[in-house]
């Protein structure tokens, strides 16, 4: 899908002040949300949810440099997060009797699943690479379930005799203190939970770093170069498929780091909980946060993730009015006539507040 | 012969994609818009359908009815609120506003008619007939029966009537539509309108199938046909036809001598294959880029 | 201004040999034999249709030939791709604009120092010392050919909100950015006023001179063709029709005939 729209003004000082603000606004929210932790004033709720919104953080700031810089919209981003989940938890497991350390475990999981979900992704790019558009859109949505459906037959048992692995079937039997990694569709279970916000917070970080530097670069120049107009890009010597593959890789790979920090959150964890339906999740995310936008898509992300939490009363109607929600946000920031109305809506507002004061 | 009954079966499940790939194709190939939210539609019309049935005690032809024409007015509904003022807007914004949708009519029906599953009376009688070896239930027959003249009709549709011309027309490019006259904004109206009229008939046989009807019933049948009209080359009629038919083959195929579990990777894993022989889909047109 | 006396003695930079392509059953190009020297500008002509631009699009390797050969500095283009040939030397801008719209204008010109100052993904992300020296290469190269090109001012702006002329100059530095030794221009004045025109010729001779390259360029304005080419070739229905320098194109009657029908 080609988008023409201005939201890639990212040039001259703007740039770093943009940069700069992203990275202030996470340390920032790291810090309140660490003084409210501390004081108790965190709901069990609320500080349930700050792991995962780390991770969707990381998996969107990933996503949207596929979908906003390299312009290739991706409908299997949870894919790559299931690839790194399950890497991860088999991993911990495997090291949970010779590293007994939370953190150290927790780093090398992390890594373990970004490398697999990057070399996934390369895999995979190299037939998605090829094709263009909507095709490989859906290429991507079929990738997406095609890595979904295999966990929900991948049978990992870990025992004094090494690892067991099967497929379709669970047909080993683990040793006496033994137990099992993945289980087909029952997926992870009895997983050490030892993922924790501020490593969270630091992925957040480090992603923030990777895309901002890659965007900013000869790499990042080619990449939004092949992304507004592919001869161009050719015709000055930049190789497409090349350049979309490291945009590509690298976004599996961010994928697959917060998968890693997903799965190591929860003590069960399914193969379905990275359906089609989250992948949709991240890339809405994505969209309402701005192609190319990582502080938009940070703040988003954020409040889309709450906003359901923050509806609750609402009971059954929240997912309704998120529904609504979307579809406005949609209509007003796409639609010319409706953004007109709501900008001199809003600029009346304003000055008739500056007259009143 | 298992073999016999396994692809009319096939075919039957295929001609369930097959139609809502239709309404995916179509809406594609007019609005060149990917509608994530045709998949709950046919959940709609699944739903309208058990209670015109069950509530209101319809016979049956008149329970479809209900069902083709309350999903109509919904599609039409849906395109005039929520998709035409995107009509300039960039192909993601009407994407995510699809998904907005989908989300909203999900949660609609949860809200209304709670989000347990409720068993679909079986209508059409549970008989079959014997083809050689082989046995097919009259349900198959009947949906197999109905894709064909679903299709033929589409077909006669769209090469023989004004309508038909001006749609053919619309795809092609709307811009020059418009100069020649064509009412294009009426033309995509009847587009949604035929393509969830579509989905509702679709909606019926999938839940005489599958007897049971939940709010996230339309889910995977929307990914499969839209699979289904990318395998065949989307926009392309005959190609979501030709495309529905061969994916349901494939997954009952997939489940009878592969694997069950494993059915859906291979379908995907079809698809994917297809594109990168064919990467536009089995009929789909070549894109040519001028230098 | 460089020397062109000599050029039957030197090594031409292309060099194109009965070269052919046919689309279908349409033969768009026939039989077409032409040489660029260093240093020289050439023109290529010829009424609507004739097969100029599809003659870039065979020397850039965006068509692949259906006859014949074409040797870029000695060396046989066949089974090289669009990336390769640009790397082997041949620069081009477009007829329609193909500017990456949504960069800032002096981003477009620093994507073509993609292969003339390389560094990897990781130099990048780590920003390793190279990082910074490159960048600081390519900035200062980057504005260097946009003061030549006339764009100084405009290097903050976003590429798609320059003005026409402005954008075709940028498609030259973007061009120019690769370090080519032929520079391929297809309709550089094409939507530009005389004034604009007047002032693109200096330019175009200036960077020959500066950048000491050859050019091939393809152009409807005959006084932009006649006033800095110093040989053009004409072509019609695919075929090339005379060659020669440009008194003696003006006075070609075939020319006149393809130019103004029977």
């Amino acid at each position: 899908m080609k988008e023409k729209t201005a939201i890639f003004s990212l040039f001259g000082d703007k740039k770093k002040r943009g940069r700069l603000i992203s990275f202030a606004l996470v340390i920032a929210a790291y810090i309140i949300v660490e003084v409210l932790l501390k004081s108790g004033n965190l709901s069990s709720l609320f500080t349930s949810l700050l792991v995962p919104i780390t991770c969707y953080v990381v998996a969107s700031i990933g996503l949207n440099l596929n979908v906003g810089i390299s312009g290739e919209l991706n409908l299997g981003q949870a894919g790559f997060m299931s690839v790194g989940a399950f890497c991860a938890v088999c991993v911990s497991g495997v090291l949970a009797g010779s590293i007994t350390a939370g953190i150290p475990r927790l780093i090398i999981a992390i890594v373990c699943g970004a490398v697999l979900a990057g070399l996934f992704g390369f895999v995979i790019g190299i037939p998605v690479l090829k094709l263009q558009g909507d095709y490989l859109a859906i290429v991507t949505l079929a990738f997406g379930q095609i890595i979904k459906s295999i966990f929900m037959n991948t049978y990992i048992g870990f025992d004094s005799e090494g690892l067991h692995f099967s497929f379709v079937d669970s047909n080993f039997k683990l040793q006496p203190g033994g137990k099992m990694l993945l289980n087909g569709p029952m997926g992870a279970t009895g997983t050490q939970k030892i993922a924790n916000f501020t490593v969270g917070v630091v992925l957040v970080l480090i992603a923030l770093l990777i895309v901002y530097n890659l965007m900013f670069s000869r790499s990042g120049r080619a990449i939004m170069a092949a992304r507004d107009n592919r001869i161009a890009a050719e015709s000055v010597g930049i190789p497409i498929s090349r350049t979309k593959m490291l945009a590509f890789v690298v976004s599996a790979s961010l994928a697959g780091a917060a998968g890693a920090l997903y799965g190591l959150n929860y003590a069960t964890l399914v193969p379905n909980k990275f359906d089609f339906n989250t992948s949709i999740l991240i890339l809405v995310y994505v969209v309402l946060g701005g192609l190319g936008n990582m502080t938009g898509t940070i703040i988003s992300t954020v409040v889309l993730i709450l906003l359901p939490e923050l509806l609750r009363s609402l009971q059954d109607y929240r997912m309704l009015i998120y529904a609504v929600v979307l579809i406005l946000i949609m209509l007003v920031t796409n639609n010319d006539m409706l953004r007109t109305k709501w900008k001199s809506l809003t600029s009346r507002k304003a000055k008739g507040g500056a007259s009143n004061g | 012969m298992q073999f016999l009954s396994y692809l009319i079966n096939g075919l039957g499940l295929g001609s369930v994609y097959a139609i809502i790939a239709l309404g995916y194709t179509m809406v594609y190939g007019v609005a060149k818009m990917l509608n994530f939210a045709h998949g709950d539609v046919i959940m709609v019309g699944s739903y309208i359908a058990f209670f015109a049935l069950t509530k209101f005690g319809l016979p049956f032809p008149l329970a479809v009815l209900t069902a083709v024409l309350v999903c109509t007015v919904l599609g039409v509904v849906i395109e005039r609120l929520a998709y035409k003022p995107l009509r300039q807007a960039p192909s993601l914004a009407v994407l995510i506003t699809a998904i907005g949708v989908s989300y909203f009519l999900q949660n609609g029906a949860q809200i209304l008619w709670s989000s347990s599953s409720k068993v679909f009376p079986s209508v059409i009688s549970a008989g079959s007939i014997s083809l050689g070896s082989a046995s097919v239930s009259y349900l198959t027959l009947l949906t197999i029966a109905t894709c064909i003249v679903v299709m033929v009709c589409l077909t006669l549709f769209i090469n023989k009537t004004k309508t038909g011309s001006a749609m053919r027309a619309c795809s092609e490019d709307k811009g020059a539509s418009m100069l020649m006259g064509i009412n294009v904004n009426q033309i995509i109206s009847i587009t949604f309108a035929i393509g969830s009229g579509l989905a509702a008939i679709a909606s019926v046989l999938l839940a005489s199938t599958y007897p049971s009807v939940y709010p996230t019933m339309g889910s995977m049948p929307g990914i499969k046909a839209f699979t289904a009209a990318v395998f065949g080359g989307i926009g392309s009629i005959p190609g979501a036809f030709v495309g529905g038919l061969i994916l349901g083959i494939i997954e009952i195929f997939a489940k009878a001598y592969i694997s069950t579990q494993l059915s859906d990777a291979i379908v995907f894993g079809v698809l994917i294959v297809i594109l990168l022989i064919k990467p536009t889909g089995l009929l789909g047109k070549k894109i040519n880029v001028k230098v | 201004m460089a020397d062109h006396t000599d050029n039957n003695t030197k090594a031409p930079v292309l060099d194109v040999q009965e070269l052919g392509i046919d689309f279908g059953g349409l033969t768009a190009v026939n039989d077409l034999n032409m040489q660029v020297y260093d240093g020289e500008i050439v023109g290529l002509i010829g009424p609507n249709g004739a097969g100029k631009t599809t003659v870039f699009n065979l020397l850039t390797k965006v068509y692949k030939p259906t006859r014949g050969k074409i040797f870029f500095d000695g060396k046989d283009t066949a089974g090289k791709s669009v990336v390769d040939i640009n790397k082997a030397g041949i620069a081009r801008t477009f007829q329609n604009i193909r500017l990456f719209g949504n960069l800032s204008v002096l981003d477009n010109v620093k994507t073509g120092f993609h292969n003339v100052t390389p560094y990897s993904p990781i130099t990048a992300v780590l920003r390793l010392p190279k990082y910074y020296a490159s960048e600081r290469e390519i900035d200062e190269k980057a504005r260097e050919l946009l003061k030549i090109m006339e764009l100084d001012q405009f290097a903050d702006y976003t590429a798609s909100n320059l003005p026409y002329g402005a954008q075709r100059r940028l498609e030259i530095a973007r061009a120019l950015a690769t370090n080519p030794k032929l520079l391929l221009l297809d309709e550089p004045a094409a939507g530009m006023n005389p004034q604009e025109t007047a002032e693109l010729m200096d330019m175009i001779r200036f960077v020959r001179d500066h950048f000491k390259i050859a050019i091939l360029l393809i152009e409807h304005d005959m006084k932009l063709v006649m006033g800095i080419c110093e040989r053009i070739t004409v072509l019609n229905y695919g075929m090339m029709l005379a060659q020669g320098t440009p008194e003696e194109i003006q006075s070609n009657p075939e020319v006149i005939k393809a130019y103004l029908g029977d």
